[in-house]
């Protein structure tokens, strides 16, 4: 098999690491029958949600009523360059032979991604505030389900780049830390393209019913 | 297994060429997140004509993802990747559609 | 709050046995004594250490093919005991004496369901693609084989967890479908549906890391020239089934963690009111549950295509078109979720879509049948008990398969729904179609496991049983169903039922004599293992890899890695090609992941997490959750360790091998069954 060939799609590390290379296809190609795997489960808390914002109500907030976009809004700024931060990550990754760039952008990553998180905090204790708590009505269950899980992801994405971060000085694992990082940029990528969908039906179309 | 065409020989011009990506990547997500805002805030449509453009949009902005960051293209090197990306599409296409449906079409006949 | 709910959660010493019925105590004393025999069975022999480096650690798919198949073994007893209970108390309930009460006959149900399907059929077809697919594809493990093991010990706290609730509070009464609102907190209260929720979230997620698993070696790991056509069919289902488990597996989380939610956090998903909507968990559970039928079904065609084949002496027919109606099998799964609850109130329309949507699947699996016909016709078959057990396969799954397209019907399924008559319909599509291929593959596959064949006048025994108990348990069904009998009822009161029910309890009695018959066949075969032994490997003239090594073949599988030029690899090595012939001294050393019990560990901290959550006890659920992720960071740490078996080795189990196989002599296909038969084929040209 050829180093020359991109064997999965992405930032390929042939050039640089071709050893590393030919074992990244199948753990990524792996990787990326998770994520769809994922991606499925994503697509039916969003079914759910469509039907109960329409028909789970009972009596309680519409959509309208709970949907703040200008939270919406600084929530997507944040993880859209945080996608972009990453991708920067990912070819200092590939090209830098020291990882001082890697680890600025794995910084920057996280704090976005935590500050995401924080944002969505927020809007659950402004939520919580008003009384608008899933216990209430099918519709907030549905709400703070998939927004929930989203979130959880996102978290379980800043522990995972802890729990690399002492693994990068150790010269044993290093092609093992770069294939998950590039896993993890896998995952960090997809979860932006949840979060679209996300912000598209829960927010947008709940500011225009 | 000798086409050499997907990988640039070069490190620099790879690595350019990866940045230029990034960044169309970002800007065409700025653009339509943007444009779907202003939809939902401005609201210059009646309503379903609005939830269709916005549910385009997202379809456009999810597509745009996937090329610029994931980095899903047509290259022959790795249409399984591809393969299993439509394949999922079909899958959530099956699964969404036939939800909301049911469950719509229960519900007006319950209501 | 007093301080025992902070450490026990809402365990009582009441939910400890002794229980309140004698048949209970007795189960749960099972349950504590297996276990117990197990131990000092181990102590006495001296074999802990064995154990432990030798199979628990494992990393090897063939040891952990074998592992799915005993954890799956062992769970075929206790579910078809308790379906053995369920016929007795309905057929003396109908006479005027029960045997049990309506709570436990709806504990009986649950698990007799929630057990075959997940802890039956899904472990053993697991077990089985485990063992053969990188044999057959020609690999030297799956992609992932830490993962794998971790799914095994996965699947087995979940399976655990089930037995637990025989000997620590109730399971769920609400069936292996659990519906809401009955399986709401208002309606049952308690532990039971929490047992049945973790259980099947622990193996919910084993299968998806399977399913991934197959389906990654399966499209990497494929020796030079083994194109997706070319590979055996059993590796097709067996993707098709990776497939659906990739996808049809979401949704059950997604019901079940919903489930959860309404149940410990009082949410409104499929509660009465506020909102809630048990439409949508019906909706959820079936577009999981449809699909896993097919996960249940297509490895077993494999598995018959293989037989089928084999035992008849030729090349499967139409290969082709098998590997499409597979295909469109799966894809077609996904499309026909609702006729499992016509009834729910949806417009005429929507179900006459999914009612076409599910008669056209008898189109592609119409197809295979007349396939295995075909592959049959003037072949030199050979009636051994897997072959016996394809013929009985062929009838009554066709049978099962009508009554099927009877159903898709929805004005018919309206009149019979939920009734014995849909009882009858699956389980003529499940034991049939599924069960006894995973018997037949049993039987087929286990020369190459253990390096001898199973005594054959056993195994004709236990096909009869099997196949008669059958269709006297359950062909009396569709006739109950038709006169209104409806499933899932503790007890009738009907004087007409009684001699159907009696004829099915014989049958369920017959069925239980043919599991007997199966212990005996390996016993009998146990102990007279030196005159069965096929050292050489390919005691029925295979068309697959897989025959082409030793048997048991070595832990690295292939010596050099094969060079495919065609489908049915081993059929042309043998026609054109020595297979038997030392290849040029070219050994080289092999590398293989060690062994770890880090996957055992994260096993038992995913049952006690299970458990803990059941009950309540929140801080043992905190803390074995992390222990399961602190478990997997160690793993990281530690790179992926390596054993080596050296060049030497590979080179000396090699030459032993051929060794055998030159001095063994070729046996004619009618001399299979004979001790001469040392796993060298005449092949049949």
């Amino acid at each position: 098999m050829s180093t020359e060939k991109k064997l999965h799609p992405g930032i390929n590390i042939a050039q640089t690491d071709p050893k590393a290379h030919l074992e990244a296809e199948p753990v990524m190609f792996g990787f990326w029958v998770f994520l769809m795997s994922d991606l499925v489960l994503f697509t039916l808390l969003l079914a759910t949600y469509g039907a109960m914002s329409v028909h789970g109500m009972a009596g309680g907030p519409t959509p309208k009523q709970i949907t703040d976009l200008t939270s919406a809004g600084i929530e997507t700024a944040l993880l859209l360059a945080s996608s972009f931060t990453f991708a920067l990550a990912s070819i200092a990754l590939k090209y830098d032979d020291n990882q001082r760039a890697l680890k600025r952008w794995l910084i920057v990553t996280a704090l976005l991604g935590a500050a995401f998180i924080g944002m969505e905090i927020k809007d659950f204790i402004t939520l919580a505030g008003k009384g608008q708590i899933p216990q209430v009505s099918g519709f907030l269950s549905a709400h703070y389900a998939l927004l929930g899980t989203h979130m959880l992801h996102v978290a379980s994405a800043i522990v995972w780049m802890a729990m690399i971060w002492p693994q990068m000085k150790v010269p044993r694992l290093k092609d093992l830390v770069r294939l998950r990082i590039m896993r993890l940029a896998l995952f960090w990528h997809m979860l932006d393209v949840v979060w679209v969908a996300i912000v598209t039906f829960v927010f947008l179309f709940g500011a225009s019913t | 297994m000798s086409n050499d065409r997907d990988l640039p020989q070069s490190e620099d011009e790879s690595r350019t060429r990866e940045l230029r990506d990034s960044v169309i990547g970002l800007g065409g997500a700025v653009v339509l997140t943007l444009i779907a805002f202003a939809l939902a805030i401005f609201q210059p449509w009646g309503r379903s004509v609005l939830l269709f453009g916005l549910g385009g949009l997202a379809l456009l902005q999810v597509g745009w993802h996937f090329r610029y960051f994931l980095h899903i293209d047509l290259d022959r090197s790795h249409r399984d990747d591809l393969q299993l990306v439509l394949f999922t599409g079909l899958i959530v296409l099956l699964m969404v559609a036939g939800t909301i449906w049911i469950l719509f079409n229960q519900y007006m006949r319950m209501g | 709050m007093d301080w025992t709910y902070w450490l026990f959660g809402t365990l009582q010493w009441s939910d400890f046995p002794p229980k309140k019925d004698l048949i209970a105590t007795f189960a749960a004393s099972l349950v504590i004594l297996a276990p117990i025999a197990v131990a000092v069975i181990l102590t006495v022999t001296k074999r802990w250490t064995w154990i432990w480096k030798e199979w628990l650690t494992s990393l090897d798919h063939k040891k952990i093919g074998v592992m799915y198949c005993v954890l799956a073994a062992a769970m075929l007893v206790r579910a078809l005991i308790e379906a053995g209970l369920m016929r007795t108390q309905q057929a003396m309930a109908n006479v005027g004496s029960p045997v049990i009460g309506a709570d436990h006959f709806g504990e009986l149900f649950s698990t007799h369901g929630t057990i075959m399907i997940f802890f039956v059929v899904m472990p053993f077809i697991s077990g089985l693609i485990n063992f053969v697919m990188p044999l057959q594809i020609g690999a030297r493990d799956l992609t992932f084989p830490f993962l794998n093991a971790a799914s095994l010990w996965l699947t087995a706290a979940g399976a655990m967890l089930v037995n637990a609730s025989l000997v620590v509070g109730k399971f769920s009464t609400g069936g292996w479908s659990g519906y809401p609102p009955f399986t709401e907190l208002a309606f049952s209260p308690g532990e039971g549906v929490n047992y049945w929720i973790w259980a099947l979230t622990l193996t919910g997620i084993g299968t998806t890391l399977t399913g991934i698993n197959f389906a990654v070696t399966l499209y990497k790991e494929r020796a030079p020239g083994m194109h997706l056509m070319r590979m055996p069919l059993f590796c097709w289902t067996a993707l098709s089934t990776s497939i659906l488990m990739i996808f049809a597996l979401p949704p059950l989380t997604v019901a079940t963690a919903m489930l959860a939610l309404d149940r410990y956090a009082g949410f409104h998903f499929f509660t009465n009111g506020a909102g809630g909507n048990m439409m949508l968990y019906a909706n959820l559970f079936w577009l999981f549950g449809h699909p896993e039928v097919y996960i249940l079904i297509l490895p077993a065609f494999g598995v018959w295509s293989e037989v089928i084949s084999t035992f008849s002496g030729k090349k499967l027919y139409g290969y082709t078109s098998l590997v499409v109606a597979t295909i469109s099998i799966a894809v077609l799964s996904f499309t026909v979720w609702l006729h499992h609850f016509f009834t729910m109130g949806q417009s005429a329309n929507v179900n006459a879509v999914f009612g076409i949507a599910t008669m056209l699947i008898g189109i592609p699996t119409g197809v295979k049948v007349y396939d295995w016909l075909l592959t049959m016709y003037r072949g030199r078959i050979r009636f051994t008990p897997p072959l016996l057990f394809s013929i009985t396969f062929l009838f009554c799954f066709v049978v099962g398969g009508l009554t099927g397209v009877l159903l898709a019907n929805a004005p018919v399924d309206f009149a019979v729904h939920n009734s014995l008559f849909l009882v009858a319909h699956f389980h003529n599509m499940l034991i049939p179609g599924t069960l006894f291929a995973m018997i037949a593959g049993y039987m087929y596959w286990f020369p190459k496991v253990f390096g001898f064949r199973l005594d054959e006048r056993w195994g004709t025994i236990s096909w009869f049983l099997w196949s008669a108990g059958f269709l006297l348990a359950f062909m009396p069904l569709y006739a109950l169903g038709l006169m209104g009998a409806m499933r899932r009822t503790s007890m009738f009161t009907d004087p007409h039922y009684t001699p159907y029910l009696m004829i099915a309890l014989g049958g369920a009695g017959m069925i239980l004599c043919g599991l007997a018959a199966l212990g005996v066949q390996l016993f009998v075969s146990i102990r007279r293992r030196e005159q069965m032994r096929v050292p050489v490997g390919d005691p029925w003239d295979g068309h697959s890899l897989e025959w082409w090594s030793s048997a048991p073949p070595p832990e690295w599988n292939f010596a050099r890695i094969p060079q495919v030029d065609g489908t049915e690899a081993f059929t042309a090595m043998k026609r054109n090609g020595q297979p038997y012939v030392a290849q040029p001294e070219n050994y080289e050393d092999i590398c293989l992941p060690a062994n770890t019990g880090i996957p055992v560990m994260i096993g038992v901290a995913g049952g006690l997490c299970a458990f803990a959550l059941t009950w309540y006890i929140w801080w043992l659920a905190v803390v074995m959750l992390v222990a399961m992720w602190a478990l997997v960071v160690w793993r990281s740490w530690q790179g992926e360790p390596m054993k080596e078996f050296p060049a030497e080795l590979v080179r000396k189990h090699t030459e032993e091998w051929l060794e055998k196989a030159r001095a063994a002599k070729p046996v004619d296909r009618f001399a299979e069954s004979e001790p001469v038969n040392l796993g060298l084929a005449d092949p049949i040209r």
